[in-house]
């Protein structure tokens, strides 16, 4: 797989720390929802630094993809993608990956996604990819964050929820919730994967994708709700380049 | 088993080994050599984070697949998987 | 030929004399692992040399922690280019363990718990060249970073101070480990480069 040009036609922020970038891609090949890229940078002296980042945008026509990078507080890369970084600049990429974590418009079977935290960049894709083929595919979103500020995307997911026919969505927060919130804030449990999925005897696919430690415990939750194991399909996100 | 959750999974090393993997690999089934255990590559703990990639299986941790970049050669060591099996259907879209 | 991101550096900091080729300097302690962190308990632990067919020697952590004890600045290199400096330890030494082992076997091949292997000319463990070290900054050495203990061998890229060990195997002649076996040096020499094998 050869590492493509991509120039940055628009950044815009999703969060405080949180920043969407739009690439034209040369030669863009397109892509299903739920791959990724990975993403080259090169130091003038030739040290080159790559990571891994989920595509957000719908598959479409025209060459240009979104993903959005999460800064990290020690992190070598995404401090550059969301902070120094400006429209006009070129990255390389190669892509797209993964043939496994992906939702594909003609699959009509009921889909649950559950993510965590940045988690819900590869899911969004599938949300966006869902939309834009006109598909009437069920979906459910449970989506855990930390707390309300660090939500991605909210206010397309306000407006979704909105829309009859759309994607039902649950909020869970583990940290600090909304004012007047009914539930206290905490770690996804088996109450909220009753409450706020869908009931395993519709057999739906599921898509868990976030952090290693919430896709073990969500997917350990899904399974005693009855779950088939091989209908659950996960993507772990870690930092990659872990410093301690 | 692993109480430290210091791996990612397969879907993180499928851009490294697309450089040797014509079709893609996550979605590949492969069997463990050791305990014979039947799964989707994307669901191999990857730890990423060492001087090379190391895939093993998540039912006992014996190491499946070793990939090394070393210089000029890039090293591959599959011999803790028995077999795998690509789709031919799914071609890496990127070439 | 790969294209140039403007305004980025990288985590490192400015180019140092004092390092190998081709390393660069880090102020924090990376943690790389190719496998889940072993979790053992001390009243499990145990350190053993042996000759591939007996035990020669047998260390629980009581006995262990009875042996005397060096304080040590060593700089650190990584075969993935960064250096740590004068980082603090607490150790055995070689020299210490290997003081009432009879042997004519030139290598051993030392294990970790979990899976990891490495292999090293004892002549490169002894004489002050290398700990079992059990603490680092002071304070006792976190899991991550090999706790409860791990060989140090700052004269080698860091590959070889195998963290969580549990004993050396004598050997005969030279065999590879774990990494060695896939791509990287025999030997491993940092002021030498020798980071991969057949370069």
């Amino acid at each position: 797989m050869t590492w493509r040009a991509a120039k940055v036609v628009a950044v815009r922020d999703e969060t405080a720390t949180a920043r969407t970038l739009a690439l034209a891609v040369r030669d863009w090949p397109g892509h299903v929802a739920g791959q990724h890229v990975d993403v080259r940078l090169t130091a003038p002296d030739g040290y080159s630094a790559v990571r891994s980042y989920s595509i957000a945008s719908a598959p479409t026509s025209d060459g240009r993809i979104e993903i959005t990078v999460e800064r990290l507080p020690n992190g070598e890369v995404s401090p550059y993608l969301t902070q120094e970084v400006m429209v006009g600049d070129e990255l390389e990429l190669r892509g797209p990956i993964g043939g496994w974590f992906v939702w594909r418009s003609d699959q009509t079977e009921s889909i649950q996604l559950l993510a965590g935290g940045s988690g819900i960049v590869p899911l969004m894709a599938m949300i966006r990819s869902r939309r834009s083929a006109g598909s009437n595919a069920p979906f459910r979103l449970l989506y855990s964050v930390r707390q309300p500020e660090t939500v991605f995307y909210r206010d397309e997911l306000r407006a979704l929820s909105n829309q009859g026919d759309s994607v039902v969505i649950t909020y869970a927060y583990t940290r600090v919730t909304p004012k007047d919130w009914p539930r206290p804030a905490g770690r996804i449990n088996a109450e909220l994967i009753a409450r706020g999925t869908w009931p395993s005897n519709l057999r739906p696919s599921s898509y868990v994708c976030g952090p290693t430690s919430f896709v073990e415990h969500t997917t350990d939750l899904l399974i005693a709700a009855g779950h088939d194991r091989a209908r659950i399909r996960t993507e772990r996100f870690g930092a990659t380049g872990e410093r301690k | 088993m692993n109480t430290s959750m210091n791996y990612l999974d397969g879907n993180a090393a499928a851009g490294e080994l697309s450089r040797i993997f014509a079709l893609d690999i996550t979605a590949a089934e492969g069997q463990c050599a050791k305990c014979g255990a039947k799964k989707p590559f994307a669901e191999a703990h990857l730890y990423m984070q060492c001087p090379g990639l190391v895939a093993r299986c998540a039912g006992c941790d014996h190491v499946l697949l070793r990939l090394v970049n070393a210089g000029r050669r890039v090293f591959l060591d599959v011999s803790g998987l028995n077999w795998l099996a690509l789709d031919t259907s799914l071609q890496e879209s990127g070439r | 030929m790969a294209i140039i991101s403007r305004g980025f550096a990288g985590r490192r900091s400015a180019a140092d004399a004092k390092l190998p080729p081709g390393q660069y300097l880090t102020t924090d302690f990376p943690v790389l692992s190719a496998g889940p962190t072993p979790r053992i308990s001390l009243d499990r632990w145990e350190f053993t040399i042996d000759d591939g067919s007996n035990v020669l020697k047998r260390w629980d952590w009581k006995s262990f922690r009875e042996l005397p004890t060096e304080t040590i600045t060593v700089d650190l290199h990584c075969v993935t280019r960064w250096s740590k400096l004068n980082t603090p330890w607490e150790g055995v030494s070689l020299d210490v363990l290997l003081a009432d082992v009879k042997t004519d076997l030139p290598y051993g091949m030392f294990r970790s718990y979990g899976d990891y292997t490495t292999n090293l000319p004892l002549k490169d463990v002894m004489n002050k060249q290398a700990w079992i070290a059990f603490k680092y900054n002071g304070a006792d050495l976190e899991p991550e970073h090999g706790g409860p203990a791990r060989l140090l061998v700052p004269h080698l890229y860091l590959w070889k101070s195998a963290k969580w060990v549990k004993g050396i195997t004598l050997m005969p002649h030279d065999k590879p480990g774990f990494w060695e076996n896939l791509g990287y040096h025999i030997y491993g020499d940092p002021w030498l480069e020798q980071r991969y094998s057949g370069e």
